[in-house]
């Protein structure tokens, strides 16, 4: 069953892309989650704001008819609001300063073999990894 | 135009998401778990997100501007610096410890709960935050001068 989540991972990566290169070839911009959300949250995007509010509209949504469509999947997500607060905050400051999170730094930096993209990424799954070291297997926290 | 695309972005980067098993945290936590029970998925998606965006960025280097008429990205710098060191580092440690980045965030806010909404909250607060301490890390990279701030950094703009 393991392969079969490959398969999946890899034809939901290749959508994934296809995103990336819609918002790359016609707006001319590059697709990052924090830098489309980002924008918004601290005030300067707000110039673009409804080509930002239509990206976010089709990120929101269109998950959520597929739970209508084909299933609804679990987040198995933490419901220890201390660990969901902590990171989030996390996220939301580490990504905007380094002026990307996985998808702009991941996907689109390392596709064009930007040096920054690939050093960001490097990082945070290194941090990603101490992350889980600790809080999971030293602390037993998550 | 611009925001009927940026639309169908937004969807198929969602559906990717969705399809891609990537909203749920198992399998982003499982990949990040090299000392328990490991799981390459992660691996899958990256390798499937990069083929086209690679194609997309030769397409975009032989183009003036984008189908729609916007310029396109200029080349990146290779200039790393506090902001994008620290930064990745906090985001790497906030993305292992909720197992969720922006985009499966919002990918999954119809169907991860309450909890999910708290997340993307917290996030957004510290999108917010970012703004103001980004002024202070860039300083490290240009230590203050006696004279006061060296290039551009005195502006406090991200």
């Amino acid at each position: 069953m393991l392969e079969q989540d490959w398969i999946f991972g890899f034809l939901g990566g290749l959508m994934i892309g296809g995103g990336g290169v819609v918002y790359l070839l016609f707006n001319g911009r590059i697709l990052g989650a924090s830098g489309v959300l980002g924008g918004l949250a601290d005030g300067t995007g707000w110039d673009t704001w409804k080509e930002r509010a239509s990206f976010i509209a089709g990120l929101v949504l269109l998950p959520f008819v597929l739970t209508f469509l084909w299933v609804r999947p679990d987040t198995h997500l933490s419901d220890n609001w201390a660990v969901l607060i902590g990171a989030g905050l996390l996220v939301g400051i580490g990504a905007r300063l380094a002026n990307g999170c996985t998808s702009g730094h991941g996907v689109c930096g390392i596709s064009r073999l930007s040096f920054r993209g690939i050093a960001a990424t490097a990082v945070y799954l290194l941090a990603g990894g101490i992350s889980i070291l600790v809080f999971r297997h030293l602390l037993g926290a998550i | 135009m611009r925001n009927l695309y940026a639309l169908l972005a937004g969807a198929l980067f969602g559906a990717g998401l969705f399809t891609s098993g990537m909203t749920d945290t198992t399998k982003v936590q499982g990949w990040l778990d090299l000392f328990g029970d490991w799981d390459p998925t992660l691996a899958f998606v990256l390798t499937g997100a990069i083929l086209p965006m690679a194609v997309a960025w030769r397409v975009a280097a032989r183009r003036k501007t984008s189908v729609l008429g916007s310029p396109l990205p200029g080349t990146p710098t290779s200039k790393l610096g506090w902001n994008l060191t620290l930064g990745s580092f906090l985001f790497g440690a906030g993305w292992g410890l909720a197992g969720l980045c922006p985009g499966p965030s919002m990918a999954a806010l119809t169907y991860s709960g309450i909890g999910g909404l708290v997340f993307v909250a917290a996030m957004l607060i510290g999108m917010l935050l970012a703004r103001f301490i980004k002024p202070y890390v860039a300083r490290l990279d240009a230590p203050r001068k006696k004279n006061g701030l060296k290039d551009g950094y005195q502006t406090g703009r991200a």
